[in-house]
């Protein structure tokens, strides 16, 4: 399953959500789906989750996307614990998994091919987690999947797709903050 | 001998701020979201009767960074929050301060009990390695900061609080005496 294809997918159930993406996903899915509603810029690794949590409790009636990576989420595990113990229903959690640091030279994350991100987040108390590993089963059971009461993990077993570009000062902009900011203001 | 103890003599004789004061502030202040990991400073005085009071919504997180990006994600649709933790966890969140507080403009508002600070002490002046250094690293990284120590701090907290949000940059708290329980 290509990332972008899996992206691709996903696009076609966005309207009004916030969107949090990190690194290779961001860069994806900015070229995928460009929007004002997209939450770039974390700031520092691992923070994607956080971030989420932050945007599910202070907008309750808004539905939280993350489009998390492996790496980045090993470095901030605990936020799984500290998302199922808050229990935001509006948050739908996506991890890109590919077993690598793919932005700083695609060297294997530790556990690579033995962490089961799914498994790990049932056990930290989200409602429930899956893995998908096939493009036509993810395209089958998305529209369940995001109907479900939050929080909830998918596990997105991916090889890259398409070279997208890394536009990192795009994301770290002020311009990007005040565009999603203004955006979620107004609707 | 003799000088340990003049400092119990001295501690003694320490006024310290009244919690109940401190979260007045706090509520004044608009926050109603409290982040934390527990911080023994301000665990009695602070977290314990916040975690009671049914206006605060409190998150427990596992981890300081955690709350950095929490207040700032929040802060998007101006709904404030204030991080309470201690000075190791500040210490361990810089990157995130660094990053989101600071390079992005965003008012992540950090409460920090010093953990060890002798209380007749000003914190460049503790035998606590970890205490004098708060102080000069919030300093190098140009992060407004004041010390919370005696019941006169006080009443500049909710103004803090709302530079920060007023200008988008962060602040730091540094509690350097126990908060009184209410």
């Amino acid at each position: 399953m290509r990332r972008d294809h899996a992206l691709e997918i996903l696009k076609q159930h966005i309207t009004d959500e916030l969107v949090v993406a990190v690194y290779q996903s961001c860069f994806d899915w900015l070229a995928i789906n460009p929007r004002d509603l997209n939450y770039v810029g974390v700031g520092a690794m691992g923070q994607a989750s956080s971030h989420g949590l932050g945007l599910a409790l202070a907008n309750p009636d808004r539905s939280v996307i993350v489009f998390d990576g492996d790496g980045s989420l090993l470095m901030n595990l605990g936020s799984l614990v500290t998302i199922g113990q808050a229990a935001p229903k509006n948050l739908h959690h996506f991890v890109f998994v590919n077993g690598v640091y793919e932005v700083n030279g695609s060297h294997p994350i530790p556990g690579k091919d033995k962490v089961d991100f799914a498994a790990i987040a049932r056990g930290a108390g989200y409602r429930n987690a899956v893995t998908f590993n096939d493009l036509d089963a993810f395209r089958r059971d998305l529209g369940a999947f995001l109907t479900e009461p939050g929080p909830m993990l998918a596990a997105m077993h991916i090889a890259p797709g398409d070279p997208y570009p890394r536009d990192y000062d795009f994301i770290h902009s002020r311009e990007a903050h005040n565009r999603f900011r203004t955006a979620l203001m107004r609707s | 001998m003799g000088s340990a103890l003049d400092s119990v003599a001295a501690d003694a004789q320490c006024i310290y701020p009244s919690g109940a004061a401190m979260i007045a502030q706090i509520k004044q202040a608009g926050i109603r979201h409290i982040i934390s990991v527990p911080d023994i400073v301000t665990s009695d005085g602070l977290l314990w009767p916040i975690a009671r009071d049914p206006d605060f919504t409190l998150v427990r997180v596992c981890k300081e960074d955690e709350g950095v990006s929490i207040c700032a994600a929040m802060s998007y649709n101006k709904t404030r929050a204030l991080l309470l933790m201690q000075q190791t966890g500040l210490m361990d969140s810089l990157n995130a301060i660094r990053a989101i507080g600071m390079d992005y403009r965003l008012p992540v508002c950090m409460m920090v009990g010093l953990q060890g600070k002798e209380p007749h002490l000003p914190p460049d002046q503790s035998q606590s390695y970890g205490v004098r250094i708060v102080e000069p690293v919030l300093a190098a990284m140009a992060l407004s900061h004041n010390l919370i120590e005696s019941p006169e701090d006080v009443s500049s907290i909710a103004g803090h609080i709302d530079t920060a949000y007023r200008d988008s940059v962060p602040h730091c708290f540094l509690v350097g005496r126990s908060p009184e329980s209410p």
